[in-house]
Order: structure tokens, then C-alpha cells, then sequence
């Protein structure tokens, strides 16, 4: 950097004589002048190179910080009032909408099915995922076209998703009664139970992001040495063993990574139970499938936001356990390679 | 899960190989594609017929002839028009003004040395693990403040700049923007703001291209925050297809001709650019 600047002084040193043939400046005549200013150029650069760099990353700080951080720390605030949109008056309340939620078997209701939807979408999308970009992790043909058709449900809205589904999980009929039925199956009432609505809702959100995280999956797999393989298979490891001693153990990053993106994304699914079989934002009549992101949702529609800011802060406090639980154990499974 | 075992014993992830193991592969891959696909034609299937015919055992596995009309009922029902005319304003702006906004945050983390440019670059990062929707309602307390409830300024102007955006430029920018290029500029004279807007910016053509196709879809997806801070009056295609479907439930004749027509303008854009958008992804995931 510091090689840098004296260049440029150089530059501006031999500048043209065509400095000399400017109007003097008011404030000083001839050679003296001339240096304030070229000292008056060197100035404006050093705070051009200066201040620019903060400048340039300034508007994603600030936006960050009014419409994503200063909200999420605000939630904590008005989880201690009494807060209603009803009234100007926001009344301080401290501890009690969370002493209320301790109790609130409808809270506890939803964090269950957070996270048995969490799990059953989670788990099996990706080991499916790894799975299917190890397939497509070897020349193929029509590896484009592939991957296209993988990255297609994640094109389409989670709206349209749920709309398409609920239409398929119909009980009268829908295509998958209609399939299950060739094997003796009797129509499933898939929004009435609890194992099978959450079996339905967590189709949807496989159906959407497992080709998405398959090619994560990939990108970090195409970064894996091929001499590491070829070592492998000379050795005569199956390739089978070649994904689970060489392959898993080398993208573990990227699996802690999507392991956390998925967690975050699961413990936020708000619009699959909200929008499966008929729009009810209690989950279904018995709240079998409602979840905490559609319980926050449900008291802002009653404008309950002190309580629903309650839930809030508690989700977050969720997700920060859920993660670092996932973060230990994926950063406890290490491979055999090092 | 049997079948990946055996299978994947005969195949060579490192190069072409014959017999079952490949044969296997394929077979998987097709199947998976299958299912991939299968939803959004059986949407199709649905919106071309009408409620008479969708209530029947089997179910039609093949479109019909009442798309059309299905569609009208669609633009009768809730205002689609101005849904997709929302929606395109709303994804076009934001898609904009992301490309630009993490062009400059991209080219300044990538290639200008300033004090504590790592330690802003690890924040930025680290902020895309924060949950933001969790702050949704002092979000739309702010936009009550600001009188913004019900207009298309509450979804834009949170949404101008994103973290993924700045992360993704940035990653492009300190490979595909050689130093000696910047130098060079330098010599000449040129301002930071010139460099950027003679030099990184030009460079940055693909990955904007990129980042902007991955920002229109995402924000044309979005659904929760247009929900909470919309009106069904002036919604956008997502919320007018939330509302078609909490209304007439079990009419999926007309909720997936809105679904067919809301979600149709990205696939074919997908269709097209789909190589390019699947490069993205996997670029910006490799050192995720």
C-alpha cells in the first residue's frame, strides 16, 4: 500500500506543465500554490482511499441493522409490555407473558410438532441429498439437464407447494390415496392425524429442498482431490466406502453448514401448516400440525403482540440451542481421513 | 436404500464406468427427476379440468381442455393483474438493488485493504444465520410507524441489500478481478468510485447476472412478510394465491390455474437460464 502511494505521488509530482497555465488560486500565487495544491489533491485522495472501502459496505450494514437486528432485539422489548395494537398505551408487564407460556400447553403443542416436522423433513432430505450428489458426482450424461430438473421444486413457491400437495394428499381423490389404494390401502385422512399431517408437511418441504442442498452437496464434493479416489479404488474400496471414508469426511464443512441452514429454515416452516387442506392458522382443529413460526402468526392475527414477541424470543433462544446441538454432534462425527 | 449399496459397489465416482452400477445410476437419477417433475405437471393436469372431473376415481392423469377458463375465474376471483404486476415491480427492484448494493460492499471486501475488512466480512457472514423473520413483528410495528403497511415500500426497502448478495460478490470479485487491473487504474488516476465503476463493475457483469436471477426468484417466492404486511387488495402473486386457496378450498380446479400462472413465468425463465442459476448455487456454496 505504501508503494502504492508514493507512486501516485510521483504521478501527480511530474504532472503536466499544464498546472501552470491554471488561474492562480486566491490564496496563494505561483510555486507555493501550486504545491497547497497538489498537497490538497494528495489529501482528497488519501481520504477517497480511506473512506471509501466503509462507504461501500455501509448500506448493507445499515439496512441489516434497521429492518433485521434492531427488530429482533426490539422483539425482546415488547415481549415485556402488554402490547396491543388496540391501545396506545403499552403497559409493562416484565416476566409475565413468558410465565404465561410455561404454561400454555398450545405453546408446547407447537414446539412439539416444530420439531418432529424438523426432524422428519431434515433427516431423511439430507441423507438423500448427499446421497444423490454422489450419483451425479461422476461423468454422466445429461448431467445438466439433471440438475436442472432437481433445482425445479425449489423454483416453485412454497405457496404453490402446499397447493399442488394438499391437492395430492386429498382424501377422496388424491393421486397418493389413489396409489396407495393398489396396495390395500385405505383412504388416509392425511390432515387428521398427527404422524400424518406431519408426514404430509415434511413431503413438502423434501420435495422443495433436497435438490437444492443436493447441489450444494456437489459443488463441495467437486472440490474433493479425484487422486483421492483413484487411490481408493486401486485399493479396491467399494463406492459405498469411498463416500463414507473419503467424501463425507472431506465436505464436512459443507454438511455443518446446511445441517445449520436447514435447522434455522425448519424451525421457521410456517407456511405448509398454514396453507395444508384449508388456510386455518391454528394448525388444523386440533392444532395437530401447527407450528411456532404459525402460533407467533396466529396471536399477531389477534393482535397479541406481547405475547407473540414472547414466542418470538423464545424461538430464537430454540434455534440458538437446536444449532449448537447440531453443530457438536456434526462436528463430532469425524471420519476416519486425516 | 438396498438399491444404493449394491449399486454404487460396481460404479467409479472418478470415471466412466459400465454395466449395472452406472445402469443403476441412471435409473435412480431418472426416477428422481420423475418426482421432481410429477407435481408440477399433475398441477397443470388439475387446472386444465374442471371440479366434476377432478372428483372422480381414477383421477385424470392427463390436462383437459379448461385451462382457459379456469384462468378467467382466476382473474375474477382476486386481482391477479395487479398481483403480477406487483410482484414483478417488487422482485425487479430488489433484484436490482441487490446486484448493485453487493457489487460495491463485494468490490470493497475483495480487493480495497481497509482496518477491520476481515472482521466485517466474518459479520456479514455470520448474519446470515440470524433469523430475521423472528423479529416480524416489531417489523411491521416500524412499517405502521412509517405509514408503510399495505404499500410496496414494506417489502422493498427491507429487502434492498442481503448478506447472501455481498457474500456471493464477494467470493466472485477476488478471483475473477485481477489486482494489476485495479493498479493500473490506479496510475491513471482514477477515483475508488471510478475503479469501481469503470473496472469492478464491468467484471462483475456474469455473477450479477447470476445473483439477480437468484434474488428475483426468491423475492417473487417470498410469502410470509407480504402476508403479514399486504392487504388481499394489493397483494402480491403469492398472497393472491394464498388467498384463492383459503377461500375455495376444495375448488383446486381454479387455486391451481392461479398456482400454474403464478409459478409458469419462473419456470420458463428457469427452463432457460437454468445452467447459469444452478452455477450460481453451486458457486456461492463452495466455500459456504
Amino acid at each position: 500500500m505504501a508503494a502504492d502511494g508514493a507512486d501516485r505521488v510521483a504521478v501527480i509530482g511530474s504532472g503536466p506543465p499544464a498546472h501552470g497555465r491554471e488561474p492562480a488560486p486566491p490564496y496563494g500565487e505561483g510555486r507555493s500554490g501550486r504545491m497547497r495544491r497538489t498537497a490538497r489533491r494528495q489529501w482528497v485522495h488519501r481520504v477517497d482511499r480511506a473512506v471509501s472501502p466503509y462507504a461501500y459496505v455501509t448500506p448493507f450494514f445499515l439496512v441489516f441493522a434497521a429492518f433485521g437486528l434492531f427488530p429482533l432485539v426490539y422483539t425482546a422489548w415488547v415481549s415485556l409490555h402488554d402490547w396491543s395494537l388496540l391501545s396506545e398505551a403499552h403497559k409493562f408487564v416484565g416476566l409475565d407473558n413468558y410465565r404465561t407460556l410455561m404454561g400454555d400447553s398450545y405453546f408446547w403443542n407447537a414446539a412439539f410438532n416444530t420439531v418432529s416436522i424438523g426432524i422428519l423433513s431434515t433427516v431423511p432430505q439430507l441423507a438423500l441429498a448427499i446421497w444423490l450428489a454422489h450419483l451425479l458426482n461422476r461423468p454422466l450424461r445429461s448431467q445438466t439437464l439433471f440438475r436442472v430438473t432437481l433445482l425445479l421444486p425449489n423454483v416453485t413457491s412454497v405457496v404453490a407447494v402446499v397447493v399442488i400437495f394438499s391437492q395430492l394428499f386429498g382424501r377422496d381423490y388424491g393421486l397418493i390415496n389413489w396409489v396407495l389404494s393398489w396396495f390395500g390401502i385405505g383412504a388416509i385422512d392425511w390432515n387428521a392425524g398427527t404422524a400424518t399431517s406431519h408426514a404430509a408437511i415434511s413431503t413438502m418441504i423434501m420435495w422443495r429442498w433436497t435438490g437444492y442442498n443436493t447441489l450444494i452437496f456437489l459443488a463441495a464434493m467437486q472440490a474433493v482431490p479425484r487422486d483421492l479416489y483413484e487411490a481408493a479404488t486401486i485399493d479396491g474400496a467399494s463406492s459405498f466406502t469411498q463416500l463414507r471414508r473419503i467424501t463425507i469426511p472431506m465436505i464436512r464443512p459443507t454438511i455443518v453448514f446446511v445441517v445449520i441452514t436447514s435447522t434455522i429454515g425448519a424451525v421457521q416452516i410456517l407456511a405448509e401448516p398454514l396453507l395444508f387442506g384449508t388456510y386455518s392458522v391454528t394448525g388444523g382443529p386440533d392444532r395437530q400440525y401447527q407450528t411456532l413460526a404459525l402460533y407467533i402468526y396466529e396471536n399477531f392475527t389477534k393482535l397479541d403482540f406481547g405475547y407473540a414477541s414472547a414466542v418470538s424470543w423464545m424461538m430464537f433462544v430454540f434455534i440458538v440451542l437446536v444449532v449448537a446441538v447440531n453443530y457438536a454432534l456434526t462436528r463430532r462425527t469425524r471420519g476416519s481421513l486425516t | 436404500m438396498t438399491a444404493q449399496v449394491t449399486g454404487g459397489a460396481h460404479a467409479r465416482p472418478c470415471r466412466p464406468s459400465g454395466g449395472v452400477g452406472r445402469t443403476l445410476t441412471y435409473l435412480t437419477l431418472t426416477g428422481v427427476a420423475f418426482f421432481s417433475a410429477l407435481p408440477l405437471y399433475y398441477s397443470v393436469v388439475v387446472a386444465s379440468r374442471d371440479n366434476s372431473a377432478l372428483a372422480s376415481v381414477p383421477p385424470p392423469l392427463v390436462p383437459g381442455g379448461n385451462l382457459v377458463a379456469n384462468i378467467s375465474r382466476v382473474f375474477d376471483t382476486v386481482p391477479f393483474a395487479l398481483a403480477l404486476l406487483n410482484s414483478v415491480l417488487v422482485a425487479g427492484l430488489i433484484a436490482t438493488s441487490v446486484m448493485f448494493f453487493s457489487t460495491l460492499a463485494g468490490f470493497a471486501f475483495a480487493k480495497l485493504r481497509f482496518r477491520g475488512s476481515r472482521a466485517l466480512l466474518v459479520l456479514t457472514i455470520t448474519t446470515m444465520m440470524v433469523p430475521t423473520q423472528l423479529g416480524i413483528i416489531p417489523l411491521y410495528l416500524i412499517m405502521v410507524k412509517l405509514e408503510w403497511t399495505g404499500t410496496l415500500y414494506a417489502l422493498i426497502v427491507p429487502a434492498l441489500t442481503n448478506a447472501f448478495g455481498v457474500f456471493f460478490m464477494t467470493q466472485y470479485l477476488s478471483r475473477a478481478l485481477p489486482g494489476e487491473l485495479l493498479e493500473a487504474g490506479r496510475v491513471d488516476g482514477c477515483t475508488t468510485w471510478g475503479l469501481f465503476w469503470h473496472v469492478a463493475l464491468p467484471a462483475a457483469r456474469p455473477a450479477a447476472a447470476v445473483l439477480g436471477m437468484l434474488t428475483f426468484m426468491s423475492a417473487w417466492n417470498d410469502y410470509f412478510w407480504p402476508l403479514v404486511v399486504l392487504t388481499p387488495e394489493n397483494p402480491t402473486v403469492q398472497v393472491a394465491l394464498s388467498t384463492l386457496a383459503a377461500g375455495y378450498v376444495s375448488d383446486y380446479a381454479l387455486s391451481l390455474a392461479g398456482t400454474t400462472l403464478g409459478t409458469l413465468p419462473l419456470v420458463i425463465v428457469f427452463a432457460l437460464l437454468g445452467k447459469q442459476v444452478i452455477g450460481g448455487i453451486m458457486q456461492g456454496a463452495v466455500k459456504g
